[in-house]
């Protein structure tokens, strides 16, 4: 009787079966050509990230350590980079501002993720007053010009590293809620929502074992659509100044370049490898995030049969 | 009213259910006394729009009415959270379409179990739910364990679904067109597990349906709803040979298998809940009014001004 | 004119959906006649391939799908036709109706203009009053109110869409009507309406329909020729009364009992109802398809394979257990 045989083991099997369900998303993904650019352009930065300290030494980013070296150098003449105004080599700020750049467009995005599902998830779910009054909350912080708030918060804040990331995630997630409540407000009129509230389950039952997993992959595509997003924004509030001062994010780069005249000097070589980086990381997450989002979400999949 | 004590295992009084809206308010149920004991399927008749499903789901407690009160074995229906929860172990439905009542990302096994987590019920819960499944003729039990509902058939996605309301053991099963979205073979089968379980477990069963056919092949009584309440109830034998109200006898024209009934197609859609019309809410379809025989009889004056109360709701009965 | 050939003549019909693993075959050689103004009831439960078949018979289905065998209108072949004569035979000869009224209308678009386009398409260069008496005629003749024209769809009932469909599969004055399921997510008494006008409508003008649906009755009260459908092919066809009445093939009798007939104590407190469900059309079962659900299977009908045998007069059907099977059973 294999059928006995595999009986107590029934949980297991699910979670195997769960494990090829996502073997079977990744199949799809394998297909997925700008998809696969993307993760690779992703997983070539990362690794970069991480592996900074055996790249270059952090001490390189302080002027006082730079002393020996030429201003001004250019590629031919110092390093893969050249250095900058002050001697700095610029592929050492390169290699140490992807991380900055990465955490905050990470750790940023998550926030923005967190605050957006639980308000969208809310908001949808519940309808009538709650949602009445989150959705104009929301409404709110998506209508508020992101530039001037960012800057008054940064501002008040002060300049770190960790306020840059609470900044930029409180005021990026309105547009994810609005997608997830539309989504939700779907979902909680399916009958398996109220099969599942018939056989006595709470709010908070349905909202975790019903609507969560049925808007996760949302959630998933949608984080990697942001994470650019949120990029782009560190850079914005860096180059403007508001950044941490004592960290080299590639957003902090250019600000410096340009505050230094690297422009006027046309030392292209101080500019265009954190202007660069900025773009080919957005243009990575854009692809990964579009091929998620085209595989993970079954509005899309449907159509595909 | 039904006040007939501890015997009754559903007792319905006064309901009333409305929904407001653009084109005015829909009154989905207009007040409703209805009860039924254990050990009984009751078949709650009707076209669409005339307010069933919105009862049924108002004894689920999944919609809450302006007026009036559903008790289950002398229980009355509250809606706080506790009471919500512990009235959904004694009343259990089963929905239309199996399929979208099942949760795709759930595996059958989950789905069962469901119930049985929620109410935290004691005991090993894989034998409960393998005793659900082939109760409700699903066997071996452990090959569905972790099949999802696509893999299976319609029928026995409802299977799953009547397997997951039975491990709870309600007493009220509350079965919302239970096979109309099922192929014809299959539909048999489901009905011959229902006449099953109240067999076994002296469960009573409300089936929500416009199928009179339905009716006549598992239920002990007949209610018939029009626009809100009902206006005829009875033994199904009873209501079904020789039915009083003349929508009944109606409803039962149409029914293709029955050749020797005169056909009388009523015009006009289904009833609109939020223009209910005055006096008797049948009278403007009403083939007695059209045909002149309530002018015959002396009613017609009755029938466009008094609204019937005793059932069968009509002035012509009486 | 036509003495000789008929209306419709479908021959040999298969009909295989390509797929990602394995071919699936919806339509496993089908032969159907129908004459001029005759009406034919075909039944069967989903994934029998009964869409299939209708949707072969207007080329109406995905690309990819392999059609053989002939679908003869008027002695001519619908599958090899050029895709001009196609359109030109689609609606002036051949009209379908399908389930879900709401979806085949287009939602922003006037119920009168969809009718008038449908006959100016067929019928170019009709002028403009002429189309509008037209699309006046059709909706009365549909039961509707001719001003209704100006209605949208969704200021229609569902019974209402469904007439604005018969109307506009009328509008070109077809010779043969296809219905699809076309009153099964009606209410029951408005099914009776829209039954009731496709039987009037079939006497006034003669039109052969070929009704599909899976409800038996329905279909015996409705049509004069019944073929039930399983497993892609047809396993009982004949007089929609005898078939009904007195079903030879196990799957008929058990169609025919489950709606049952009210008022008779055998199906009091007793649904009848099959074990089991239709097989996957990509593993078909060996010998008779419908052996495994059989109440009547012995041990010959997993190997023997069937086809359709005389059952009576007018009457054919592939269950060895039929008088004219040359099977012993």
């Amino acid at each position: 009787m294999s059928a006995l045989a595999e009986a107590p083991s029934a949980r297991r099997i699910a979670w195997l079966r769960r494990r090829r369900a996502v073997a079977g998303a990744w199949r799809d993904y394998r297909r997925h050509l700008p998809g696969m650019v993307g993760l690779v352009i992703l997983v070539l930065v990362v690794a970069m990230a991480l592996a900074a300290p055996l790249l270059a030494d952090e001490a390189g980013l302080k002027a006082i350590n730079s002393t020996g070296n030429p201003t001004w150098a250019s590629p031919s003449e110092f390093g893969p980079l050249g250095t900058d105004g002050l001697g700095r080599d610029v592929m050492t700020q390169f290699i140490w501002g992807s991380r900055i750049s990465l955490l905050v467009g990470l750790a940023a995005t998550i926030l923005a993720m967190v605050i957006g599902s639980v308000v969208g998830i809310t908001a949808g779910f519940f309808g009538g007053a709650v949602s009445a009054v989150l959705m104009r909350v929301t409404e709110w912080f998506l209508v508020i010009p992101f530039l001037p708030l960012a800057i008054v918060l940064a501002a008040i804040l002060g300049p770190s590293v960790k306020n840059i990331i609470l900044v930029i995630g409180i005021t990026s997630w309105p547009s994810t809620t609005r997608l997830i409540q539309a989504q939700v407000l779907t979902l909680r009129e399916r009958d398996y929502v109220d099969r599942s509230r018939a056989l006595g389950a709470s709010n908070w039952h349905l909202m975790s074992r019903h609507i969560l997993p049925n808007v996760s992959p949302l959630i998933l595509a949608n984080t990697t659509l942001t994470v650019p997003i949120v990029i782009l924004s560190e850079a914005t509030l860096s180059f403007l100044g508001l950044g941490d001062p004592s960290n080299a994010s590639w957003g902090k780069m250019l600000d410096d370049a340009f505050e230094s005249g690297a422009v006027t000097l046309e030392a292209w070589w101080y500019f265009v490898p954190p202007g660069l980086g900025i773009l080919l990381v957005v243009l990575a997450f854009t692809l990964v995030g579009q091929a998620l989002e085209e595989i993970l979400d079954p509005r899309l999949r449907d159509k595909h049969g | 009213m039904s006040a007939e004590g501890n015997g009754a295992l559903l007792e319905v009084s006064g309901l009333k259910v409305e929904f407001p809206g653009r084109h005015g308010t829909a009154r989905a149920v207009d007040g409703v006394d209805f009860t039924m004991k254990s050990g009984e399927i009751v078949a709650l008749v009707g076209e669409s729009g005339c307010g069933k499903t919105t009862l049924a789901r108002s004894i689920m407690g999944l919609q809450r009415p302006l007026a009036g009160e559903v008790r289950v074995r002398g229980e009355t229906l509250r809606y706080g959270r506790r009471a919500l929860r512990d009235h959904r172990r004694s009343a259990q439905m089963i929905f239309q379409d199996p399929t979208g009542a099942l949760n795709a990302r759930q595996t059958i096994y989950e789905a069962v179990a469901e119930g049985v987590r929620i109410h935290r019920l004691p005991g090993n819960e894989e034998e409960v739910v393998a005793e659900g499944l082939s109760r409700a003729g699903l066997r071996p039990p452990e090959r569905f364990f972790t099949r999802y509902p696509y893999e299976i058939s319609g029928g026995q996605r409802q299977r799953v679904i009547i397997a997951g309301a039975m491990v709870l053991n309600p007493s009220l099963l509350v079965a919302d067109e239970p096979v109309s979205s099922l192929d014809a073979s299959i539909r048999g089968e489901i009905l011959a597990l229902m006449l099953k379980l109240v067999r076994e477990t002296q469960i009573g069963i409300l089936v929500v349906t416009h199928d009179l056919g339905l009716a006549w092949n598992v239920a002990d009584r007949v209610a018939v709803m029009y626009l809100g309440r009902i206006v005829e109830e009875g033994p199904t034998e009873e209501i079904l040979s020789s039915p009083r109200h003349p929508y009944t006898r109606a409803l039962l024209s149409v029914v293709p298998e029955i050749a020797q009934m005169e056909q009388q197609i009523l015009s006009g859609e289904a009833p609109d809940p939020t223009r209910i019309p005055s006096g008797c809410r049948f009278h403007p379809r009403c083939p007695l009014v059209e045909s002149g025989k309530a002018a015959e009889l002396g009613i017609e004056e009755r029938c466009r001004t008094e609204d019937p109360v005793e059932l069968p709701a009509c002035h012509a009965v009486r | 004119m036509s003495g000789q050939v008929p209306l419709l003549s479908v021959r040999d019909l298969h009909v295989t959906y390509a797929a990602a693993e394995r071919p699936v075959p919806a339509v496993r050689g089908v032969d159907i006649e129908l004459e001029v103004g005759e009406t034919l009831g075909l039944a069967g439960e989903s994934g029998c391939g009964k869409s299939s078949l209708a949707g072969a018979l207007l080329r109406l289905l995905p690309g990819g799908t392999e059609v053989t065998g002939e679908v003869l209108l008027d002695g001519e072949d619908v599958l090899t036709m050029k895709p001009g004569r196609l359109r030109a035979v689609r609606w002036t000869d051949l009209a379908i109706v399908f389930q879900g009224a709401l979806h085949t209308l287009n939602p922003v678009q006037r119920v009168g203009d969809q009718i008038g386009e449908a006959i100016r398409l067929h019928s170019k260069g009709t002028s403009h009053a002429k189309v509008r008496e037209r699309v006046g005629e059709l909706l009365e003749l549909v039961g509707l109110p001719a001003r209704r024209a100006r209605d949208y769809p969704h200021q229609l009932s569902g019974g209402q869409r469904q007439r604005v469909l018969i109307g506009l599969a009328l509008a070109c004055e077809p010779r043969l009507l296809i219905a699809d399921e076309p009153t099964t997510a009606l209410d029951v008494m408005v099914q009776a309406q829209v039954l009731r006008l496709l039987e009037d409508l079939q006497e006034r003008f003669g039109l052969a329909t070929i009704f599909i649906t899976h409800d038996l009755s329905t279909l015996a009260s409705v049509c004069r020729r019944l073929a039930v459908m399983y497993a892609g092919r047809i396993v009982e066809q004949g007089p929609s009364h005898d078939v009904f009445a007195a079903p030879t093939h196990p799957y008929t009798r058990a169609l025919a009992g489950a709606f049952p007939v009210i008022g008779d104590q055998a199906f009091r407190m007793a649904p009848a109802g099959l074990p089991g469900d239709p097989p996957d059309p990509r593993h078909l079962p060996e010998g008779c398809p419908f052996h495994p659900r059989c109440p009547a299977a012995v041990e010959t009908c997993s190997s023997v394979p069937v086809e359709l045998w005389p059952a009576g007069p007018g009457r054919a059907a592939a269950c060895i257990h039929a008088p004219g099977s040359p099977v012993p059973a």
